[in-house]
């Protein structure tokens, strides 16, 4: 098979990025405005790109399915957004922050794309506080750090617990000042349902307005998807309820590559499930470890008093407790990387450790830590976490332990792109969580924001002139040609369908139980006899969906069942795709743990020799079996070693 | 924690087909809800109902479903976002209500504010709102360093008190009046306490004022109802400075 | 500065409303200050000098017809900000639990508003129109020595203890008067503060119990004249 072109420049690491930026082609000013973009998603990366592009003076159509940018999943990050500024003098640098991420994502991912996140982080911080986000300060008016899971340094900025938030009004300001300027067109309540590819290049999309449920087609010179991440296959995760990978799947689809499915991450710091009406799991912010120490009892009788509600935890003194990531983990401690952090409790409550009533929690505790800073301190740092925490489990966290559990956060996995976030079909561009690129096989902490902003604000703005300087003569896409109309009609086909089955179960019940196969084999730990009966069990319930899923309403008027159902005939296959994906890679990685590959004690194991690659997967056609393709991943400047937080 | 079941209760809501039907409130039993649920949960569990009865399930706004993202949006025993404080709706818990209860649910009222079915509401006019000023005029790249500017510590938090809005519209939904100014007042002022922000003050103080009015809001009366109802807790000084920097700008036209 | 826009603003608006009421506020400190001279001096002179002194001196003339603009703007505008506000929620709430959030003087400030622009009509009537147009037998001039000159004016006090002695529907109605008063200027007070911009975290406070004083002492002040006459005549 022939080497997947990444289009990354061959000179030296360092140079690479400003190298390629001084090669790749510029669109003049007035040929710009005859250039229709289209962004999918509004989230940090859409809105960034968004609003980067229309200032470059490009004719920008966004699109998002909430009913304002501003709601964006992005929103709810809480924790913060790494950069390498150097403001704390600990020895932060550019290189040391593109170490720790391909560190941190266990060597699975490119160089050359991570050192460019990690130099272009500086311009991020700089552009937000530009547009007014009220990062947290320091008594001298400086920006305040703290830091974060899988660093020794402190280069994550924050604005209280609602990073995400701040970041996300700051790039909504500036999409709304475009729109306002009429050179950005904002679709909000439109879901895309398809993109269009006309003689090999994306041209447009074909949407659906959730209002009136009219299905609209929307042409443009590029396409640019910002949709986030899939982890809503899981049924229960952290991500918003309408989070999806419907977007993305049209695009494999329509034969973009879909790069590293299987890797999702886990984030370790969740409020536990507290039954089977469960709608979603709420996180606790990873800046949490920074103050609370993580624990479980050392005697099984104290677990399974605490389980049965016998006793309290303020009940077990302190040399009855397991401080187990300081006891196994004793440079990183608390501060371990997410994965690490949730295999480690999910190890300590399937030995029967876990303290609630599930045996599927273990503690988080601030005590020690209100002790040593005081409790206004704390509660400065996470009084809105606490509160949070509060409304939903009716405990309050100052004077009893947190409880918490791992649940499905992060899709490092998404469309694959090649350095300049050009999906393998022309014109197709994929930024933020919706393509592969930056994190590997895990993600670190504060990270997804600062990637959704680097490629929104400084990495498409640029790239994406090397393909529309092309396309000047191309004159606006008509979109009654028979591509935009087939398309069309398959969309309209597709929901007619689902609308018409009338069967006798609501799409929950089938999401529901797809969540309990993802999780149950294709979750925190994996193997090969699972994943194979993880497969049969999703290409099962896709028969029973597609032949008993029942959606109600009308087809011509706002209609959430009939999104949903869209959504979750995508999410089974994904999720298949998930699995198959698992299988293939017979290593342990980052998010991904195979049973099968473990060192001695007990840890991960990578294989370096068999699975340096990032997988691609391309569509075959509905009853065909996906390929594999391999694009081989070269470190040259990092040594690949077994990662050790020890 | 024992979970503690609600056995029965029941919920009146607002039924509305769309923009142009007329609405009418309907009551349906809801059994089993463990107190322990959130309130969209129980509602989850009342349209799955629903739609296996073969009814129309009720359509009402959520996403993020932990009180950031500002979308869920119900009147819930006559009050915004529910009978809790400093919380959205689907911060909202079940251990609020008793058994057999009956509740009922609206959808925002307000002129500006357009039902689009049921208990969803068009909330485009606060997008109008935001875009007629709601930002600092700085386009991607050529800004200072981030530390270039100094802003003091009290500054900052004052700005982010003030950012904390997540635009869910519960204080117009709860005004007598229907007024946005706590919605308004919460971008102006944290942008007014900014350096950034400070620069074009003036005009983004007018446009945004002007254009909330335009969208047929209604005037401040300053009953407060608003900071007691947002579940971010904005308070109403920010409307104080609003109205200072309003009539700063429009005494010095 | 465009006038038309800014007086047609909400803000601007509400801008007027606050400072006229501020200054009917100002006027009613020391209209109120007068009349508590009624039931500190049982010959009436103290009240007659000053009642006499309030309508011959100049300045009080300029005033007379800014206060009656004033109080025209307030309630002109305050008709106009309340219809408006009424129509920014076309459907109603069937249930709305605003108790829970605000006070009721702050919901109902055109209430209160209206009732005492009855309440103000009646007074004028009672006593302005006819001190100023229609006169009355009681108000037969009398001789009061003022600061050892003998000096003749009406006799004012004899027209206001009259009404309260004989009146106990007077009474009542000057009663629940002062008391609306008191509950309007609670919130209207710190209200117009807020309204001119004047108002932070921790002035809110202040200003608000300082508003809650004022609207006890207008209350206090202008029902303890009719309680007076009611208890002890
Ligand atoms: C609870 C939580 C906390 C987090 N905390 C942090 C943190 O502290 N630091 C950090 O770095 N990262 C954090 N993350 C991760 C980070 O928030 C996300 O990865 C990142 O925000 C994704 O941004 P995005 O722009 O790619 O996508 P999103 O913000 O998910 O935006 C997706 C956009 O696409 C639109 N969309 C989706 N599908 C369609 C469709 N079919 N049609 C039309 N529009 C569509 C949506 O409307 C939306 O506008 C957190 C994530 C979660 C869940
Ligand atoms: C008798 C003397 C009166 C005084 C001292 C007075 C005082 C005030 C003050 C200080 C305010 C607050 C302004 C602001 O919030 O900016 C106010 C508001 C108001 N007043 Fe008066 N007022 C008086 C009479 C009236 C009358 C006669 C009416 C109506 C007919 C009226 C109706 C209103 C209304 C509707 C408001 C606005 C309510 C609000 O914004 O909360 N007032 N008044
Ligand atoms: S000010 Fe409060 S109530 Fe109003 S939109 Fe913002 S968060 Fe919601
Ligand atoms: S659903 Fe996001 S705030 Fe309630």
């Amino acid at each position: 098979m022939s080497k997947i072109d990444n289009k990354i420049p061959a000179v030296p690491l360092a140079e690479k990025w400003s190298k390629h930026k001084e090669s790749i082609k510029v669109v003049s000013p007035a040929n710009k405005r005859k250039l229709d973009v289209i962004v999918v998603g509004t989230g940090l990366a859409g809105a960034s790109a968004a609003a980067s592009l229309a200032e470059l003076g490009y004719n920008v159509h966004a699109f998002c399915y909430q009913d304002s940018p501003r709601r964006a999943h992005s929103i709810s990050a809480q924790g913060g957004i790494n950069a390498a500024k150097n403001y704390q003098n600990d020895n932060d640098s550019v290189f040391r922050l593109f170490f720790d991420t391909i560190k941190g994502g266990d060597y699975r991912s490119r160089e050359a794309n991570v050192y460019r996140l990690a130099e272009v982080s500086p311009n991020i911080i700089d552009q937000c506080v530009a547009q007014g986000v009220p990062f947290a300060r320091e008594y001298g008016g400086t920006l305040a750090n703290r830091s974060f899971g899988g660093v020794l340094v402190s280069r994550t900025f924050y604005a209280r617990g609602q990073t995400g938030q701040q970041l996300l009004l700051g790039a909504y300001g500036a999409l709304n000042r475009q729109v306002a300027k009429g050179s950005v067109k904002m679709y909000t309540r439109h879901e895309m349902l398809d993109v269009v590819i006309v003689d090999g290049k994306a041209r447009g999309i074909i949407a659906r307005d959730m209002v009136n449920g009219e299905v609209k087609r929307f042409g443009a010179h590029a396409v640019v998807v910002a949709t986030g991440g899939y982890g809503n296959v899981f049924f229960l995760s952290t991500n918003a309820m309408g989070c999806n990978g419907s977007a993305v799947w049209q695009c494999y689809k329509k034969g973009a590559w879909f790069a590293n499915p299987c890797f999702v991450q886990i984030h370790p710091t969740c409020i536990p499930v507290h039954g089977d009406q469960q709608s979603k799991l709420t996180l606790m912010s990873e800046s949490l470890r920074n103050d609370g120490r993580v624990w479980v009892p050392k005697k099984k009788e104290d677990a399974e008093k605490l389980q049965k509600g016998e006793i309290s935890p303020n009940d077990i003194p302190d040399e009855a407790r397991d401080f187990y990531l300081e006891r196994r983990y004793p440079s990183y401690g608390n501060l371990v990387p997410r994965d690490v952090a949730s295999r480690a409790a999910k190890e300590r409550c399937d030995a029967g450790f876990g303290v609630n009533n599930t045996g599927k929690a273990v503690y988080l505790d601030f005590k020690y830590s209100i002790e040593r800073l005081g409790k206004d301190v704390i509660e400065a740092r996470y009084g809105n976490l606490f509160q949070m925490y509060e409304k939903i489990t009716d405990v309050d966290p100052y004077k009893e332990p947190m409880m918490i559990y791992p649940a499905i956060h992060y899709t490092m996995g998404g469309l694959w792109v090649d350095y300049n976030l050009m999906t393998n079909i022309p014109g197709l561009y994929a930024i933020g969580e919706a393509n592969f690129s930056d994190h590997g096989a895990n993600r670190l902490g504060a990270s997804a924001l600062m990637q959704g902003l680097a490629d929104g604000y400084f990495v498409l703005p640029y790239t994406i002139g090397d393909y529309l300087a092309n396309e000047i003569m191309t004159p606006k896409i008509d979109t009654s040609i028979p591509e935009f109309e087939e398309a069309e009609k398959s969309v309209t086909g597709r929901l007619e369908k689902l609308f018409n089955i009338k069967g006798t179960e609501p799409v929950d019940h089938f999401h529901k139980e797809l969540g309990h196969i993802m999780w149950d084999y294709v979750g925190m730990s994996r193997n090969a006899e699972g994943l194979k009966t993880a497969v049969e069990k999703m290409k099962k319930l896709k028969k029973e969906f597609w032949a008993n899923v029942l959606v109600p309403g009308e087809m011509s008027n706002v209609n959430p069942e009939l999104e949903k159902a869209g959504r979750v005939a995508d999410f089974i296959d994904i999720g298949i795709l998930m699995a198959q994906d698992a299988l293939d890679r017979k290593e342990s990685c980052g998010g991904h743990f195979r049973e099968e590959s473990v060192t001695d004690e007990g840890e991960a194991k990578r294989d370096d020799e068999d699975f340096t690659y990032a997988s691609c997967w391309e569509y075959k056609g509905e009853d065909a079996e996906p390929v594999l393709n391999k694009e081989d991943l070269e470190f040259e400047n990092v040594a690949l070693t077994q990662r050790s937080y020890k | 924690m024992a979970d503690v079941i609600l056995k029965k209760i029941y919920v009146k809501v607002w039924r509305q087909n769309n923009v142009r039907a007329k609405g009418r409130f309907e009551t349906y039993e809801v059994e089993n809800i463990s107190q322990g649920s959130s309130f969209l949960e129980m509602l989850d569990i009342l349209n799955d109902k629903l739609i296996r009865e073969g009814k129309d399930p009720i359509a009402f706004d959520h996403d993020c479903r932990e009180g950031i993202c500002g979308t869920c949006s119900l009147y819930v025993n006559g009050r915004a976002h529910g009978p809790d404080r400093d919380i959205t709706t689907c911060q909202l818990h079940m251990r609020k209500f008793n058994e057999g209860e009956t509740i009922t649910i609206e959808p925002w009222r307000a002129g500006a504010f357009p039902v689009i079915k049921d208990l969803m509401v068009d909330r485009t006019a606060f997008e109008k709102i935001q875009q007629a000023g709601g930002f600092v005029s700085v386009n991607t790249g050529g800004v200072p360093d981030g530390n270039a500017i100094p802003i003091g510590y009290e500054d900052a938090e004052e700005a982010m008190d003030a950012a904390a809005c997540i635009g869910c519209g519960a204080c117009v939904a709860t005004c007598k009046n229907s007024s946005a100014m706590l919605f308004v007042a919460a971008k102006v002022s944290q942008l007014a306490k900014l350096p950034q922000g400070k620069v074009e003050g003036k005009r983004r103080a007018k446009a945004m004022v002007a254009k909330m009015d335009e969208l047929g809001f209604g005037g401040c009366t300053n009953t407060g109802a608003c900071e007691l109802e947002c579940p971010k807790g904005i308070s109403i000084s920010h409307i104080a400075r609003l109205n200072r920097e309003y009539l700063k700008a429009k005494f010095s036209d | 500065m465009s006038k038309g826009s800014f007086l047609n603003a909400s803000v601007g608006r509400k801008f007027l409303m606050s400072i006229t009421g501020l200054f009917l506020i100002m006027f009613l400190l020391v209209h109120m200050s007068i009349n508590l001279l009624l039931i500190f001096d049982d010959s009436g002179d103290l009240f007659n000098i000053a009642a006499h002194f309030m309508a011959t001196n100049p300045f009080i003339k300029i005033i007379e017809p800014v206060l009656a603009l004033g109080f025209a703007i307030h309630i002109l505008w305050s008709i106009i900000i309340t219809i408006q506000n009424m129509r920014a929620r076309p459907v109603k709430y069937l249930k709305s639990n605003q108790a829970v959030n605000s006070t009721w003087a702050s919901r109902n400030m055109f209430i209160l508003g209206a009732m005492l622009f009855v309440y103000i009509g009646i007074h004028l009537y009672n006593f302005w129109w006819k001190m100023k147009f229609a006169g009355d037998p009681l108000l037969e001039h009398i001789t009061v020595m003022q600061a050892g000159v003998p000096v003749e004016m009406e006799n004012a006090y004899a027209l206001v203890a009259t009404l309260f002695k004989e009146s106990v529907i007077y009474d009542i109605v000057y009663i629940i008067g002062g008391v609306l008063l008191g509950l309007h200027v609670s919130h209207g007070f710190w209200s117009a503060f807020q309204t001119i911009g004047f108002n932070n975290h921790i002035w809110r406070k202040r200003l608000f119990v300082l508003a809650q004083v004022i609207g006890a002492i207008f209350a206090i002040g202008f029902s303890v004249i009719p309680l007076y006459f009611l208890i002890k005549f």
